[in-house]
């Protein structure tokens, strides 16, 4: 699945967007984000509080339990400061 | 009606133009605009830096206008945001609502900007003398998007809920 990281956690991780294929264990978004850290010191860091991390599939809010699938697009990103 | 760009625009010229283009029956328009802001506390703000998400910006900013049309008997409604790096004092957001009566037309104004500033996927990057930082999001933000949850959506006389 594509992901795609803005703001500080696109900065903390270093990467704008990469292509991941996460073990089948990970079948939700709250997989997905216990998954990540285990990636390295920089997951580890940029997702070290969830509470300030918000997630969307295929360009919609998404909540923990919300199931993915391999086509995904799953942004990771702080909450909004627009307007 | 939703307008995403990077270009400066004068919120004057864009509420006149906004203004003529109402339909009849018009009676009121509301509007609000958001200015990059020096909070004057700390390190003098240089420039501002709006990221987004391309694709999920234009859907969010979409379903919200067309929740507030479902809400209150609107006869047009704009959301121009920019996106990009802009200049203290410059216009980062213009909303605008146009309704029979003021009471929509405010309210409405009111609903566009607080489920934006807690929906639309936009983060603030703050250029100051010192170096960059992210604007965190605030509390009250969240308590102003909340107040919509149980607002009346009922406007006399209209027959609508």
């Amino acid at each position: 699945m594509k992901l795609i990281y803005f703001a500080w956690l696109r900065t903390r991780i270093g990467l704008a967007e990469e292509w991941v294929e996460p073990p089948p264990s990970v079948r939700n978004v709250g997989d997905l984000l216990a998954w990540l850290p285990t990636r390295g010191p920089s997951y580890a860091h940029a997702l070290a509080d969830l509470e300030v991390v918000r997630v969307a599939v295929n360009q919609d809010y998404a909540a923990p339990d919300r199931v993915l699938a391999a086509g995904d697009e799953v942004a990771l990103f702080p909450p909004v400061t627009g307007g | 009606m939703i307008r995403l760009q990077a270009a400066a625009f004068d919120p004057g010229i864009e509420l006149r133009d906004f203004t003529r283009a109402c339909p009849r029956g018009s009676g009121a328009v509301a509007s609000f605009t958001g200015l990059v802001r020096d909070c004057g506390d700390g390190p003098a703000l240089k420039a501002m830096t709006l990221e987004h998400y391309p694709g999920m910006t234009e859907r969010q900013l979409a379903l919200i206008d067309a929740e507030a049309s479902r809400r209150w008997p609107l006869g047009r409604s704009l959301i121009l945001h920019r996106f990009g790096r802009m200049l203290p004092g410059e216009a980062i957001v213009l909303v605008a609502t146009a309704s029979a009566h003021r009471r929509a037309a405010l309210d409405a104004c009111g609903f566009l900007i607080d489920w934006l500033k807690t929906k639309a996927p936009f983060w603030k990057l703050e250029e100051t003398e010192s170096g960059e930082n992210w604007v965190e999001a605030r509390a009250s933000d969240e308590a102003a998007a909340g107040r919509w949850d149980d607002a009346p959506r009922a406007v006399p006389g209209t027959g609508r809920e």
